[in-house]
């Protein structure tokens, strides 16, 4: 009989119910909502919480964890999120909202959202395409980048700029953290979990509005493997769309520093 | 028993405040009454006006095509509704702002320099008081000094400093009697 | 007994707040502005939730993520924000949350103008927005109704969780009358167990969502909505009857509309004619029965109405061609002035008996040579 010790490496977060996600093989949402329940978890937070799922991809984000959450109509989620942390100042409340749904439709929302300086969490999946309705061309498209709407490549000519949405919310004095981090790789996700960490201590701390841009795959409507599709992130996206911290209020810098 | 007042001039003449001051009294006498302001198109034409309706039963239409009574604080508004005060009716007229009488003979009118009178107590703003003073002494749609006890009860703090003056006011134009 | 001289549009705000008000959400719009105003003064003053939001947008599903919670929140607006309103209102009746709207409605369509209208009834007692929902209508015609109706909006939301809405006009808003307001409530202190953020049994968690992806699932759901809104109409029915008695004809007519006609009721009843005025209160449920009681033996109907006849064809529908029906409307932020109903009740008792004869059109055509067609 081998002597050995069993050692738990890896389990689903107690934040996940146990259901197998409809993601993509290689899609990165499931990085996402991982970490964002494994934060919470190690917060204590998992029976304090609301989510917000959008329209989009994530639709179905509240089949997967297992707190209260509300589904909200195309790119209205901030204002439903306002109306939820409103009445309920002590719940942390996070909405999680890709391209289409927060750059596009609920733009105005999520804009308004900042400006008010909501103490909400925002997760933004930028993965540079509509990924629900068969990879369209959103907001944050890339130049020359074909999609299903933009059979040629993305013409900035006629179909504009993709849109820095980190940066344009981080212009707003109303926003206290305004991160952009990625999922290609293991550090980049380490990197990514801490920022989480730090944005729902903030709304913990009532240290006002947080938003953190994920970086994201989307094999499928990219038609890449998962592995090429994480090299084309870095390659394609990452200097269009930098990682950077583009707004830490001083409350959060000190916040950090006290650990 | 149902009276319909309309009170029309110009923005800043006090017509809308007039008729509060008239529709407080009315309810604090436990009449039924209404109280709205010119709205949608009759704003246009440069008359601000408020129709208020006093009634012992449920009123039904609070705005009035023929009204019991008009006060008019300027000219525009003598044109518009002497043609259409109720036969029987009253028409009060600020004298300082028009340039002629009513001719109809078929309702009570009285000319008031209202203005002028005003200037004599010492602010020309309560004008139009002395012209709600002139309506309700002549046409009695409610018990004496209802008037007065509404200024007393409901102006609000900041110009409570003006209550004394408006109840002279009141007075002086509850001298002019109809014929 | 106090009574207060106050507009409409503070009265139902005051009302809200009185009856247990959590959350407000709202953007400025004419003529509903002082309904916003004064609760941005008084709900922060009493610690609670005022948001001006981005848009109609916002403010609903604002109004909608409070809903979620269980606590009494509340939108108001005019036509046009009421339009950009639809998506939510059927996004939080699909999520059949508890919410109520107050429409203060002004004349269109499009941009119109900021005069009272009745314009909106079809958009709100027919549904504005997608999908199968019904929401309760709510018809105040003074101001006092409009806070009697103001606090059972709030009860009847939370009884059927669904939306209640309150449909005034613009000239309900700004009028005063002397109200009795109702005496503050206490704020429930625990949501219900279906809210998020409740306390809910152990290891159960709730989801609030309009989806029902698999079409069998969404046809059950509108079953039950159906057959819940099937007992509304049997329990909900609210209408005031004037001088129905002996009445041979009765003039129909919901709101201001209804409370003008009151003037030209009273006044033919001066003149000796036999009619009467059925005013309904909750124009959504419709007070079907209470209409179809009154048909038999009448000689004639006449629907008074500040639009084009929106009801008028759902009182059509049940008069059913036994009686002849009558039409007056003013339109486009127009109100009618008794001496007008006064005209069309002298026409319809002089008419011909003839139960097929077409409202609308003779109505109509009555309105081209009264106001022309800008041609």
């Amino acid at each position: 009989m081998l002597d050995t010790e069993v050692k738990l490496i890896y389990e689903r977060p107690h934040g996940f119910t146990d259901v197998t996600t409809h993601y993509c093989p290689g899609c990165t949402h499931g990085v996402a909502h991982r970490l964002i329940a494994e934060v919470l978890e190690e917060m204590g937070e998992l029976d304090n919480t609301i989510g917000v799922a959008p329209v989009g991809c994530s639709v179905f984000a509240y089949n997967y964890f297992d707190f209260d959450f509300v589904e909200a109509a195309h790119g209205r989620a901030p204002a439903m999120a306002t109306g939820i942390k409103r009445t309920l100042p002590n719940k942390t409340v996070f909405t999680y909202q890709g391209d289409g749904d927060l750059a596009s439709m609920g733009m105005g929302e999520i804009v308004a959202a900042a400006a008010r300086g909501e103490q909400i969490t925002v997760f933004f999946i930028n993965n540079t395409n509509y990924g629900m309705t068969g990879g369209q061309m959103a907001p944050t498209t890339l130049p020359g980048q074909k999609t299903s709407s933009s059979p040629l490549g993305r013409d900035v000519e006629t179909q504009g700029y993709p849109i820095r949405t980190a940066e344009l919310i981080s212009s707003l004095d109303g926003a206290s953290y305004v991160v952009r981090r990625s999922l290609h790789d293991a550090r980049n996700i380490r990197n990514a979990k801490k920022a989480i960490r730090t944005a729902f201590e903030v709304q913990k701390r009532g240290l006002g509005f947080s938003f953190i841009e994920l970086l994201s795959t989307c094999p499928t409507n990219w038609g890449l493997t998962p592995v090429k599709a994480r090299e084309w992130l870095k390659e394609y996206m990452i200097p269009q769309y930098p990682i950077a911290d583009f707004k830490v209020s001083s409350a959060i810098e000190e916040m950090v520093k006290g650990g | 028993m149902q009276s319909e007042v309309i009170i029309s001039g110009f923005g800043g003449q006090g017509t809308l405040y007039a008729g509060q001051v008239y529709a407080y009294a009315a309810m604090d006498e436990g009449k039924h009454v209404t109280w709205i302001p010119s709205y949608g198109p009759e704003m246009r034409g440069g008359t601000a006006n408020c129709t208020v309706v006093i009634s012992d039963e449920e009123i039904g239409s609070p705005g009035a095509l023929h009204p019991r009574a008009v006060i008019a604080l300027n000219l525009p508004s003598l044109d518009k509704y002497e043609p259409l005060v109720a036969p029987g009716g009253f028409l009060i007229v600020n004298e300082s702002m028009v340039n002629h009488e009513p001719t109809r003979t078929d309702i009570h009118w009285l000319m008031i320099p209202a203005n002028k009178i005003a200037q004599e107590l010492g602010n020309e703003r309560a004008a139009n008081m002395i012209l709600l003073g002139a309506l309700e002494g002549n046409m009695k749609a409610l018990p004496e000094d209802a008037l007065e006890r509404a200024l007393v009860v409901h102006t609000a703090e900041r110009l409570r400093k003006f209550v004394d003056l408006n109840i002279e006011a009141l007075h002086r134009g509850a001298e002019y009697k109809v014929d | 007994m106090a009574l207060e001289l106050i507009k409409g549009n503070v009265a139902v705000a005051e009302t809200a707040l009185r009856v247990g008000l959590v959350s407000y959400f709202g953007y400025p719009i004419t003529p509903q502005t002082e309904l916003l105003e004064h609760l941005s003064a008084r709900m922060p003053e009493l610690g609670r939730a005022f948001v001006q939001a981005e848009s109609e947008l916002g403010a609903i599903n604002m109004v909608y993520g409070a809903a979620c919670t269980g606590f009494r929140t509340m939108t108001s607006s005019s036509s046009p924000g009421v339009s950009l309103m639809q998506e939510g209102l059927s996004y939080i009746s699909g999520t059949e949350l508890p919410a109520v709207i107050v429409n203060v409605v002004r004349g269109g369509p499009g941009l119109g103008n900021i005069a009272p209208s009745q314009a909106d009834y079809t958009q709100m007692v027919h549904g504005g927005g997608h999908g199968e929902y019904h929401l309760i209508v709510l018809a105040p015609s003074s101001v006092q109704e409009a806070v009697d109706l103001t606090a059972l909006a709030f009860d009847l939301a939370e009884k059927y969780r669904m939306v209640v809405c309150i449909l005034m006009d613009g000239y309900l808003g700004q009028m005063m009358e002397p109200v009795e307001l109702p005496p503050f409530a206490p704020l429930r202190s625990e949501a219900p167990d279906w809210a998020v953020g409740a306390k809910h049994p152990e290891g159960e968690r709730v989801v609030l969502t309009s989806i029902n992806i698999n079409p069998p699932m969404q046809e059950i759901f509108n079953v039950k909505m159906m057959s819940r809104w099937q007992q509304i109409e049997k329990d909900e029915v609210r209408y005031k009857g004037y001088y129905l008695d002996d009445a041979e004809y009765v003039v129909v007519g919901f709101g201001t509309a209804g409370r003008i006609a009151l003037s030209s009721v009273r006044a033919a009843r001066a003149k000796g004619i036999k009619v009467g005025l059925l005013r309904p209160i909750t124009v959504s449920p419709f007070p079907v029965e209470a209409l179809d009681n009154l048909v038999s033996g009448k000689k004639g109907f006449l629907v008074v109405e500040m639009n084009n006849g929106q009801m008028l064809d759902d009182v059509s529908a049940i008069v059913a061609k036994r009686v002849p029906i009558h039409f007056y409307g003013r339109m486009g932020g127009m109100v009618p002035y008794p001496d007008e109903i006064d005209a069309a009740i002298d026409e319809m008792i002089h008419s011909d008996h003839d139960v097929n004869r077409d409202a609308r059109g003779v109505w109509l055509a009555k309105m081209r040579e009264l106001v022309g067609t800008g041609a």
